[in-house]
């Protein structure tokens, strides 16, 4: 039975078996009725060396088409710095459980706070807690929080303009909580104000859920909207882009009560969709009523400040079905991915993050509707580092071409519309390409068509 | 980890004007992030610390000092199935060639990414004995919910609404109940028996038609295999229930029993736990769930399947209205699911049947070498965990906390306190089976002199740690007053 | 303790005329150790006998407060929102809600002090 991860020895095995009074490893199943017991072999492959495990990943990787694409959507390819990788790496993080035992845990209890603290600066909110599996799970923990904190109110609005994939996921949380979900439509890609006020006044809104930067791409203005949920008592929530919150109004700023989203944008690689980071960010009014777990500060016998899981009594394991949440822990190394990524490039360099990329889609965007192929679908609206574009290509058949030159130019979400990211990752020549991909195809089509 | 207690934040390290960062020049600076409507932009600068690179390393990395792992040492955290997580897994996940795909990629750009995803349901599925899984749950709780989900979604298209109920045994983790309301469900709590499994005729009367279904962990949280299980499973089948199976105590059934095969629906894994990825300090995690022959159509959207076209097989995303929709952004944790499968594989099928007898064969040795000295409430073989309820000589009123404390002074974790809450003094122990005999004997001989260092020096047990980066740290105090950021610590001259 | 009424989810109601004082027993904070939090009902709120109102929270243990009489609430301690602590000092003192009971009748399904003590055995 000799294999790496089997310490014993044969000889140990007999050993430990005469401790325990038993005389072989299937007799410590005399209590699993023999009908019950497997029969048959597993059909899984046979063992392979870790040579041949590295094999096989190369082998599957290499099927994979790495693109220079233009595809945002919520998750973005920001620049990842070296030594956030190599941090969470560190395997007193890495192989460590939730920090039940402070006094051998202070490594993780410190970087949560500092996590904290982080997400707190930059959502504009009183409080944050240790965060959750990603941003659209979060986003559904923020509407489930508005109707806990409302009472006898199980209505929430969402405005149109919000990720598509954060509301299916949603959605899906309030059809089994019994939560009525109603969309306030949108106007010109932006939340239609009065519509949003007809629906408020029926008095039975527990929350309202918005966007900053929307679905498109725009930076919406929500100029007095706090102050009109808070009129017809219903929490406003605000879904944001991470990174774009070190320069756009921030929720806080806003008036809202809940700041949720994913933290992906601050550097998290991109991972075909995972392991990201979810945040939920609120007053301290509120904190009570927050999900998941917080760390906070306290003392030690000889008086030292250090840190401590707190505020547990809400939780799922002392509070089992009345808890706020069955959320058990958080998305803690990657936490400490987005603290050491803040830690590194500071007010300043998360700015000039958003300068960049602010720079590099005004210039796609301004290259992309000047070949006359592509209009802006929301004409004069601001927008940071995403847009939208209309056009009379066809998108499947443009997709299918760009990806024949390793490019992906974007995200089709509807017939005629096309939504694109940039960011500080890009470099003009890579907007060049993807213009003259366009242009090509464009020759290539009309070209058929005589 | 060292004893040193380092205890500075980030942002004590801060002065203004340093830098950690280096990003390339702006190519189009001439569309300037100025232009946006001063009204929409932020106000204030968020306060985060300004660093050089070398300090950021080093305060991590001495942060790092001050934290146990399982690459430090022994950590039988009982339910938790602290395993060894083995370093070519971190290596595979980190492959470029997976780490840059877009979730939103066309999936013929993506053929590898998806077969490492149908390739690891399909072996989570002949390992549990049950058709098919979506691995995209993000945690274990969170396939609870989508599990439950499942549960429910079976019942409303039979149109069957009156089923709302959920049986769960006292003895249960508090994800169960808690996932249960989250899903909708009201919870019926079934009694255990001394022996610590479920009490059949407490059971029997609370079936009816108003019965969604049942969870149960099993080996329950005592480490006890539910023997009756074929009963439960017939009787709740026979009122129009479903079973579900919670995969938190997996780990001692692999090779001895498929879930599926013992009557069980629906159910949930660990992959942190069973599957060997690393627990990252709380996570990512990952909670595969997976449904017998009938139930498949309800897994949440997307679903990878596997279509043979021109006599090639791709793999492709697929979404339906049968499912009971999406509940994560796109696929789950990929990166997870990454390890997972290079452990599986690792294993494979010969290696993979010991888990199960060598994880219980640690268990019990430890149970059998303790028993004289720490009370253990229920005799016989048990799994791949045991709890003692608390040291058997209680005259020295050192409690299972400051038993507990009292280990992390000798280098080792505590094992899970206080859970389940069947027993006061509740002492979990789960050792797996990549620990050693030595390893386990160290712990045995410690274990034992802490029960005699209650006798002789009961007041040295009771202030325990002593040996620790920080002491006993005082709980009231952080929840009573909560300061929980920089800036009100600040405020509060911690 | 005496005059008060009890229920066996450790509450106790002190009456005045149509008014009723609910908090939890000594017997019970002793049971929860140090409370950090009372989460109470707001005011106008209606209560129900046997129904839950709030929880009392210890920093490793909560436990549901169950109004023993139906009403309405005029008025919550707010004492408590500053010093918890208060429940553990004096149970009998710090009351944690105040009630306008709409059916005093109620009151006679509540254990008088002999027969609450006799339940928790002293």
């Amino acid at each position: 039975m000799a294999f790496k991860y089997f310490p014993h020895t044969d000889e140990e095995v007999s050993q430990m078996l005469e401790r325990i009074g038993a005389k072989s490893l299937a007799d410590l199943y005399s209590d699993v009725p023999q009908e019950l017991q497997q029969k048959a072999e597993y059909q899984i492959p046979e063992a392979m060396s870790e040579m041949e495990v590295r094999r096989f990943f190369n082998k599957l990787g290499m099927q994979n088409i790495t693109l220079r694409s233009f595809l945002g959507a919520g998750y973005y390819d920001h620049y990842s710095p070296a030594v956030a990788q190599s941090i969470i790496h560190r395997s007193e993080f890495l192989t460590a459980y939730t920090p039940y035992q402070a006094e051998i845990s202070q490594g993780t209890l410190q970087y949560i706070f500092e996590y904290q603290s982080m997400m707190a600066e930059l959502t504009g909110m009183e409080v944050s807690n240790a965060s959750m599996y990603d941003g659209t799970t979060a986003t559904a923990e923020a509407m489930m929080m508005a109707v806990a904190a409302a009472k006898k109110r199980s209505r929430v609005l969402i405005s149109d303009t919000i990720n598509p994939f954060v509301l299916r996921v949603v959605k899906t949380y309030a059809k089994y909580q019994g939560i009525q979900v109603d969309m306030i439509p949108a106007k010109d890609g932006e939340t239609d104000h009065e519509a949003l006020k007809a629906e408020l006044e029926k008095e039975d809104v527990a929350g309202v859920i918005v966007a900053t930067p929307n679905f498109y791409g725009i930076v919406e203005d929500y100029t007095g909207v706090a102050d009109l949920c808070h009129e017809h008592k219903a929490l406003f929530i605000i879904h944001c882009v991470a990174t774009a919150l070190s320069v756009v109004r921030t929720p806080g700023e806003w008036g809202a009560d809940i700041a949720v989203g994913d933290g992906q944008s601050l550097g998290i690689p991109l991972s075909y969709g995972g392991p990201y980071v979810g945040f939920l960010c609120t007053s301290k009014k509120l904190i009570r009523k927050m999900p998941g777990r917080i760390v906070g500060a306290t003392r030690d016998a000889d008086g030292k400040r250090a840190f401590v899981l707190t505020l547990q009594a809400r939780e799922q394991h002392i509070r089992r079905e009345k808890a706020t949440s069955n959320i058990c822990s958080n998305q803690s190394l990657m936490a400490l991915y987005v603290t050491v990524y803040m830690s590194l490039m500071g007010a300043k360099g998360l700015r000039e993050v958003n300068a960049t990329s602010y720079s590099m889609a005004h210039y796609l965007a301004e290259v992309l509707t000047s070949t006359g192929l592509f209009e802006m679908a929301y004409p004069g609206k601001p927008f940071l580092c995403e847009f939208a574009v209309k056009t009379k290509l066809d998108i499947e058949q443009l997709q299918a071409f760009c990806n024949s030159q390793f490019m992906q130019c974007g995200l089709k979400i509807a017939d005629n519309t096309l939504l694109l990211a940039v960011t500080e990752t890009y470099s003009r020549e890579d907007c060049d390409n993807l213009v003259e991909a366009c242009v090509t195809f464009n020759k290539e089509q009309e070209g058929c068509k005589l | 980890m060292n004893n040193k207690f380092y205890g500075k934040l980030i942002f004590e390290l801060s002065q203004t004007g340093r830098q950690a960062y280096s990003l390339p020049k702006n190519e189009c600076s001439e569309y300037a992030l100025a232009c946006l409507p001063s009204h929409l932009m932020r106000q204030q600068a968020p306060l985060l610390p300004e660093v050089d690179e070398l300090s950021v390393v080093r305060h991590y990395i001495n942060m790092s000092n001050n934290n146990f792992g399982v690459d430090t040492g022994f950590y039988p955290l009982g339910s938790c199935t602290m395993k060894y997580n083995p370093r070519i897994n971190e290596e595979v996940a980190t492959h470029r060639e997976f780490v840059g795909l877009h979730p939103l990629q066309c999936s013929e750009t993506a053929q590898g990414a998806l077969a490492v995803y149908y390739c690891l349901q399909t072996c989570l599925a002949d390992i549990s004995g049950l058709s098919e899984f979506t691995l995209n749950p993000y945690a274990g709780a969170h396939g609870e919910l989508t599990g439950l989900m499942i549960m429910r979604g079976y019942h409303m298209e039979r149109g069957d609404l009156k089923r709302t109920k959920v049986i769960i045994p006292d003895s249960a983790h508090g994800t169960n109940p808690a996932s249960s309301a989250v899903c909708g469900l009201e919870v019926v709590v079934v009694k255990s028996r001394p022996d610590g499994t479920v009490d059949i005729d407490d059971l029997m009367p609370l079936l009816d038609e108003t019965i969604a279904g049942m969870m149960m962990t099993n080996p329950n949280t005592l480490g006890i295999f539910e023997h009756n299980i074929g009963k439960i499973a017939k009787a709740v089948h026979d009122c129009g229930g479903l079973m579900y199976y919670d995969g938190a105590n997996l780990n001692p059934m692999l090779g001895k029993v498929r879930p599926g095969d013992i009557g069980f629906d629906i159910m949930h894994i660990n992959l942190h736990k069973t599957f060997s990825t690393p627990h990252g300090g709380g996570g990512p995690g990952s909670g595969p769930v997976g449904v017998r022959a009938g139930l498949e159509h309800l897994l949440p959207n997307p679903r990878v399947v596997k279509v043979s076209e021109d006599g090639f097989e791709t793999f492709k995303l697929q979404c339906s209205d049968q499912s009971i929709g999406s509940i994560s952004a796109h696929l789950g944790n990929f990166g997870v699911m990454l390890r997972a499968l290079a452990y599986i594989l690792t294993m494979g099928r010969e290696q993979l049947k010991w888990v199960g007898p060598l994880a219980t064969l640690n268990a019990n040795y430890i149970k059998e070498s303790l028993k004289d000295v720490f009370e253990l409430p229920i005799s016989g073989v048990c799994k791949h965990e045991f709890v003692f309820d608390g040291l058997k000589d209680k005259t020295s009123g050192v409690t299972t906390l400051d038993v507990a404390k009292r280990l992390l002074d000798y280098g080792f974790h505590a094992p899970t306190i206080y859970f389940p809450l069947l027993f006061h003094e509740a002492l979990m122990i789960e050792p797996t089976e990549n620990e050693s005999k030595q390893t386990l004997d160290e712990f045995i001989h410690i274990m034992r002199q802490i029960a005699q260092e209650a006798k002789d020096d009961p007041e040295m047990v009771k202030t325990a740690p002593h040996n620790t980066p920080v002491r006993r740290l005082d709980d009231t105090l952080a929840a009573l007053h909560p300061v929980v950021t920089w800036r009100e610590l600040q405020a509060e001259n911690y | 303790m005496d005059g008060l009424y009890y229920s066996e989810s450790h509450e106790y109601v002190k009456v005045e005329g149509n008014l009723g004082f609910i908090g939890i027993t000594d017997y019970a904070q002793q049971q929860l150790g140090n409370v950090v939090y009372v989460d109470m009902p707001e005011v106008d709120d209606e209560v129900t006998a046997g129904e839950e109102f709030g929880a009392v929270e210890s920093v490793k243990a909560a436990s549901d407060l169950i109004s023993p009489v139906s009403g309405t609430v005029v008025e919550g301690n707010e004492a408590l929102e500053d010093e918890p602590g208060l429940v553990n000092k004096d149970a009998f003192a710090n009351w944690i809600i105040k009630v306008e009971m709409s059916n005093t009748d109620e009151l006679a399904n509540l254990m008088d002090a002999a027969a609450y003590k006799a339940m928790i055995g002293e």
